[in-house]
């Protein structure tokens, strides 16, 4: 039986816990032997956050975190991709 | 009949953030782990994917049993956001981790083989 | 949805559609009912519906309808391998001897359509192992990178995903 009361404690134990993901991929991120590896990692942060943000919605009962959160998962698909496509051709546009 | 319900969605949405907590650690560790770049993005593709999302489904279940009746209809609407988000991620997640490794195999990033150094 | 509506499939009608679509997105997402915020909603619409009304319907209804049917039993089916490849790659990660062999892998498709393409790409690689490096659509040829034989196996002799995805966008 959980108690309607814990569920705050739980989304903090959650929020935390991706916390701790997060740092594990920062070390790829700042040590990565390439930049490639440096991209995915930061890639890898990027969704991490958009679930963070949900809960954080949750935790503070603002309903504005969700469309911060919706912003931020299209920026950082759109930015991934431009990032790749700018390493693959050294341009971004190609004319 | 409220304590019943509590009784067995609320451990549900548990199980939903304990397996997406599980999944993300996973996929965290084994970017630490693998040996190359796109071993590693083997890791971090399907285990995020599905680690953010069955979070963001338990959360959804959280949502539509508390929040429901009487409230704003901008707060009403929220799983409808929840909803899109979770559709997303499963399609944009993997068209990203498709961008990066074409991005690195075309320019001559070389896969790891068996038996090679660690990358 | 019967011949009369792919009849009229022009632009006006894919405009049309696409303004609705974009509208019933806006009001799903802003849940605000003033005149400002509708009367914003709808001049929004209409420049997206007028600036790209030519990448959401690319064809007639009816024939994207039925495929729609088919591709919902699709994802159910994808859905579960997604949730096998994840045990598959926690389990690899977690092994203190990392039990991985990769290697490059090529095999050709029918497919030509784009969101056919699209499908089996990302198909590819959320289910066990396997992630997509290149496609040339032309000659609809593949590269995947697997993480070990056992997958490769799975997409270069089984091809129980290769057919399904035709299954699903089947022209007729």
């Amino acid at each position: 039986m959980i108690e309607p009361e814990a569920m705050l404690t739980i989304f903090m134990a959650t929020a935390l816990l991706i916390v701790v993901t997060i740092i594990l991929a920062l070390y790829r991120a700042t040590l990565g032997p390439e930049v490639y590896n440096r991209v995915a990692a930061v890639n890898v942060i990027g969704t991490k956050t958009i679930v963070l943000l949900v809960l954080i919605g949750y935790i503070f009962e603002r309903p504005l975190f969700f469309d911060i959160s919706l912003l931020y998962a299209l920026l950082n698909f759109i930015g991934t991709l431009a990032f790749a496509k700018y390493l693959e051709r050294g341009e971004v546009w190609s004319s | 009949m409220v304590e019943l319900i509590e009784m067995i969605l609320l451990p549900i949405v548990v199980l939903f953030l304990a397996a997406g907590v599980f999944f993300m650690l996973a996929g965290a560790i084994g970017l630490l782990r693998l040996p190359d770049f796109y071993t590693r993005l083997h890791a971090t593709g399907k285990c995020d994917t599905l680690g953010e999302v069955l979070i963001i489904f338990g959360l959804l279940i959280y949502h539509v049993y508390y929040y429901s009746p009487g409230a704003e209809l901008s707060v009403q609407l929220v799983p409808v956001k929840l909803l899109f988000l979770i559709c997303f991620i499963f399609f944009a997640n993997p068209t990203a981790t498709h961008a990066i490794m074409k991005a690195a195999y075309n320019t001559g990033v070389k896969p790891w083989k068996k038996g090679d150094r660690r990358m | 949805m019967g011949e009369k509506s792919s009849a009229k499939s022009g632009k006006g009608f894919g405009i049309f559609v696409t303004f609705c679509v974009m509208f019933l997105f806006w009001l799903l997402l802003s849940g605000i009912l003033d005149p400002i915020h509708v009367g914003a909603g709808i001049i929004c619409s209409l420049i997206i519906a007028f600036v790209s009304h030519d990448l959401l319907v690319t064809q007639k209804w009816d024939k994207m309808l039925r495929k729609s049917g088919r591709f919902i039993i699709y994802v159910v089916w994808e859905l579960w391998q997604i949730l096998l490849a994840n045990f598959d790659v926690a389990y690899r990660v977690l092994h203190p001897k990392m039990p991985i062999d990769p290697s490059v892998i090529e095999f050709d498709t029918s497919l030509r359509s784009d969101l056919a393409i699209v499908t089996l790409a990302n198909s590819i690689t959320l289910t066990p192992g396997t992630i997509t490096i290149n496609i040339d659509q032309e000659k609809g040829r593949f590269q995947v990178h697997a993480i070990a034989q056992k997958p490769a196996d799975a997409l270069l002799v089984d091809k129980t995903m290769q057919e399904k995805v035709a299954k699903v966008f089947m022209e007729e």
